[in-house]
């Protein structure tokens, strides 16, 4: 019964949101104020409904319902309850009814949330998103139920959730990544709605940024937890694979950062306009092909379930209808709204410019390479594959290019700078970075040039961030008061600019500094990797609340003192009978431990081992949380608030207007 | 020329020259990076090229893995069920790997026909199957057991 009724629920989230798409279009078109004041109650209405359906799903997942075919493949009695929660997006149909639920929770936050907004615009940006919803709920429910029953034939237990799922990054990392993915379909219909009117001002800049920071933010945590996840639980060590999903998560995000800048620039000068709404497009876009990547099983992936031609043609359809209808619109459009502002080429702008210009060109080769094997295979040329090599070949120049000037961002001016002011602000700076960079990897194992760079490049981020900030404070009386005179969204940047430069010593410090061994060890046998010494205690059998596992008992020392007890285990789940590594991890903000164990070797109890050493492997998971946290405090600051107020005396007059 | 004809001339320019270094990029980094995919069939036919970047993929042969006593030295034999490749491997191997599940090897073949591999690779869940097993499979005509379809 539960199941139907959630089934019945989406088939009216679904309803609700083609009215949602159609009635205050047509109200903004009409100017029929009464028609688009529905917009708000269809876009909550919207979102009950697709919530009761979710709800129902999750009951049928606790309750054990075998008899709903998504529950029976993907869940287990024997389950943990966490997991089994949360086995509801381990699987396509699950997980899309997620995408659904949070597409309507972002619909119906811009409707609650905006009140002061005109409430022309609000129209037509929540039915941008009801069309966008419209998409999603019919691919639900047309290709991909959730609530099909296995009737009459109820298995008696189910199949069990992928170990690999099982697990607390898991529990959280799709949704995180889901609201980072979506978020940007209110960028796009802030775009589409300011195309549809006409006027892209500083206004619509202003309403946009907030959300499409929070949607960055968000992106960037799903992001770096799907990085950590796969870290401790595919069991390589490794931290990002440039596998084509993630490549599919990273484009929106490539792409979503220079949208944040650009719009800074949109807001606070007026110009690159067209180029923003371009990129407000694109980002979604870049989202929606994600999508398609992933559940259209053209992929090898981890992240590809079982898959279906049908669901992968509807995907492209609505890609094509999308990326199509809003590139015309936008031919139609965009040169309406041009802008005639100049700046000078030493200038805030242009650095802005030439961030955004590496970005787009970034998110074009990451790609490029993850769509050329698909292109290679369509042409019949055979099934080739583009591995990591290619990426990081592209990628890290590219961003090495990005640091040197992202140091003069924040110290440089709008419209028109002086060469001469940078190099008198900067050099100090300039100085301590060298300094560091002489310095500072010598704390390494070696002196490593790459190491070096890093170093230069993140401590020239840093010390130009505190070279402004002292800047902006004039020095160190009233210094506390001062400080907090600095807007949030200034902070915000400064949060994530401090991210950004931890995540380049995290990134190249492990890369360059980690020692990797993998070697035959039988219980009593020693091994020391970079000073610590590993010693292989015993070999248990414990067992787990759906598992049974051999854990093997690993004591870490250091000049003879105990570091760490490490336990890796080997898996074998009792429902459907696979095996998993699960790694043991000592984790430090300087050094990772990290032991796993791979086979059982000959006779005598000896198993391979995999020991890693692995420094500041946090520092880049540590710097993506400072970007995210940087991005939802500059959706704090209050000018998006106090400019609202002020623009709803304009939305009433457009209102007695019309 | 007008200044803010001029600023965009340059604009232009900047962009071009900036794109087209990208590209170069991307050619110099595609050149040696991308490696082909062939099937047990193609290699054993001699069509894949020795000592460079490929993939191999099929079912690893029922009792064909030989795991060495005193390292991580383990060897096995990939097929479509018409032809296999040996493979050797140092490391360790994924969990879901074993005899009769589909798996694909990136490596360079040596000139005594022996795929050294670097990575290997296993299917990820009980129902899944590397979509270039599938193919090769398929064009081999026998299904994942090994009968002839």
């Amino acid at each position: 019964m539960i199941p139907e009724m959630g089934h019945f629920a989406l088939i009216i989230g679904l309803a609700l949101a083609l009215l949602l798409a159609i009635v205050p279009a047509w109200g903004a078109w009409q100017r029929n104020s009464h028609a688009m004041a529905l917009a708000p109650r269809l876009a909550i209405g919207q979102l009950v409904f697709v919530g009761i359906s979710f709800v129902c799903l999750a009951t049928a997942f606790l309750q054990d319902d075998f008899s709903v075919a998504v529950v029976a493949n993907n869940s287990n009695s024997l389950l943990p309850a966490i997991y089994k929660f949360s086995a509801l997006w381990g699987n396509h149909e699950g997980s899309l009814l997620l995408w659904s639920l949070i597409l309507c929770l972002w619909t119906a936050a811009v409707a609650l949330f905006s009140p002061q907004l005109p409430l022309l615009v609000l129209s037509r940006v929540l039915a941008v998103m009801g069309a966008v919803g419209v998409g999603f709920l019919s691919f639900s429910l047309f290709t991909s139920n959730p609530f099909a029953r296995l009737l009459p034939s109820v298995p008696a237990d189910g199949n069990d959730l992928n170990p690999l799922l099982q697990d607390p990054g898991l529990i959280i990392h799709p949704p995180l990544l889901y609201m980072g993915y979506v978020g940007f379909s209110v960028a796009f219909a802030f775009a589409i709605a300011a195309l549809l009117g006409g006027r892209l001002d500083a206004s619509w800049a202003r309403w946009s940024r907030p959300w499409t920071n929070v949607a960055w933010a968000f992106l960037t945590l799903g992001i770096m937890l799907g990085s950590w996840w796969a870290y401790y639980e595919l069991g390589w060590g490794g931290w990002w694979f440039w596998d084509p999903v993630e490549n599919a998560s990273f484009m929106p995000w490539l792409a979503g950062t220079a949208l944040i800048h650009s719009l800074a620039v949109t807001e606070k000068r007026g110009l690159f306009k067209s180029w923003t709404v371009l990129l407000a497009i694109f980002a979604f876009s870049l989202s929606l092909l994600g999508t398609f990547l992933v559940r259209s099983g053209v992929l090898t992936s981890v992240h590809a379930f079982a898959t279906d031609p049908a669901r992968g043609m509807f995907i492209l359809v609505f890609l094509a209808i999308v990326v199509g209808g809003s590139l015309t619109l936008y031919a139609l459009r965009a040169p309406a709204v041009s802008s005639r502002v100049s700046f000078s080429w030493v200038s805030r702008e242009s650095l802005l410019l030439f961030n955004n210009i590496v970005f787009l060109v970034s998110t074009l080769t990451v790609l490029f390479g993850t769509l050329f094997p698909l292109i290679v295979d369509a042409l019949g040329m055979g099934k080739v594959s583009v591995g990591p090599p290619y990426f990081n070949a592209v990628f890290v120049p590219l961003m090495a290019l990005l640091a040197p000037l992202m140091g003069f961002g924040p110290v440089s001016r709008w419209k028109r700078d002086d060469t001469q002011r940078w190099k008198a602000e900067l050099m100090l700076p300039g100085i301590a970075a060298v300094v560091c960079a002489a310095t500072l990897p010598l704390l390494g194992a070696d002196y490593n040039l790459w190491v070096a760079l890093a170093v230069l490049l993140a401590a020239w981020l840093v010390f130009g961030l505190l070279r402004d900030i002292w800047f902006r404070i004039g020095g160190i009386s009233g210094f506390p008061r001062k400080l907090g005179r600095l807007t949030p969204s200034y902070w915000g940047m400064v949060m994530a600019h401090l991210g950004f430069a931890a995540c380049i010593i995290g990134v190249v410090a492990t890369s360059q500094y980690s020692i990797e061994h993998d070697l035959k060890m039988s219980p009593g046998d020693t091994d020391t990797v970079a000073g610590y010494e590993f010693r292989f205690l015993e070999v248990a059998q414990v067992r787990g609340p759906n598992f049974v596992a051999d854990e093997s008992r690993f004591e870490v020392t250091r000049d003879g003192e105990v570091v760490a007890n490490l336990a890796p285990q080997k898996r074998r789940y009792l429902a459907g009978g696979s095996v998993m590594t699960e790694a043991a991890i000592d984790a430090g903000l300087f050094r990772d431990l990290f032991v796993a164990m791979g086979e059982p070797i000959g006779e005598e109890g000896a198993w391979a081992i995999r020991l890693h050493y692995k420094p500041m492997v946090r520092w880049m998971w540590l710097g993506a949380i400072f970007m995210a946290v940087g991005g939802l405090t500059t959706a704090l600051d209050k000018r998006y608030r106090r400019q609202r107020s002020r623009a709803a005396t304009a939305a009433r007059e457009v209102q007695y207007a019309s | 020329m007008h200044p803010v004809r001029k600023q965009r001339l340059y604009l232009v320019l900047f962009i071009i020259v900036f794109s087209s270094a990208a590209i170069g990029l991307v050619a110099y980094a595609m050149r040696g990076n991308i490696n082909l995919f062939y099937p047990p069939a193609e290699v054993a036919q001699g069509n894949a090229p020795v000592g460079q970047a490929i993939r191999v993929g099929g079912m690893v042969a029922e009792g064909s893995v030989q795991r060495a006593d005193d390292s991580l030295e383990v060897r096995f034999m990939l097929t479509d069920f018409e032809a296999s490749v040996p493979v050797v491997y140092e490391g360790i191997l994924p969990d879901l790997f074993d005899e009769g599940q589909g798996a694909v090897a990136s490596g360079k073949l040596g000139e005594d026909g022996v795929l050294v591999a670097s990575e290997v690779l296993a299917k990820h869940d009980e129902n899944y199957m590397p979509p270039e097993v599938l193919e090769a499979l398929e064009q081999s005509g026998y299904d994942h057991k090994g009968v002839k379809q």
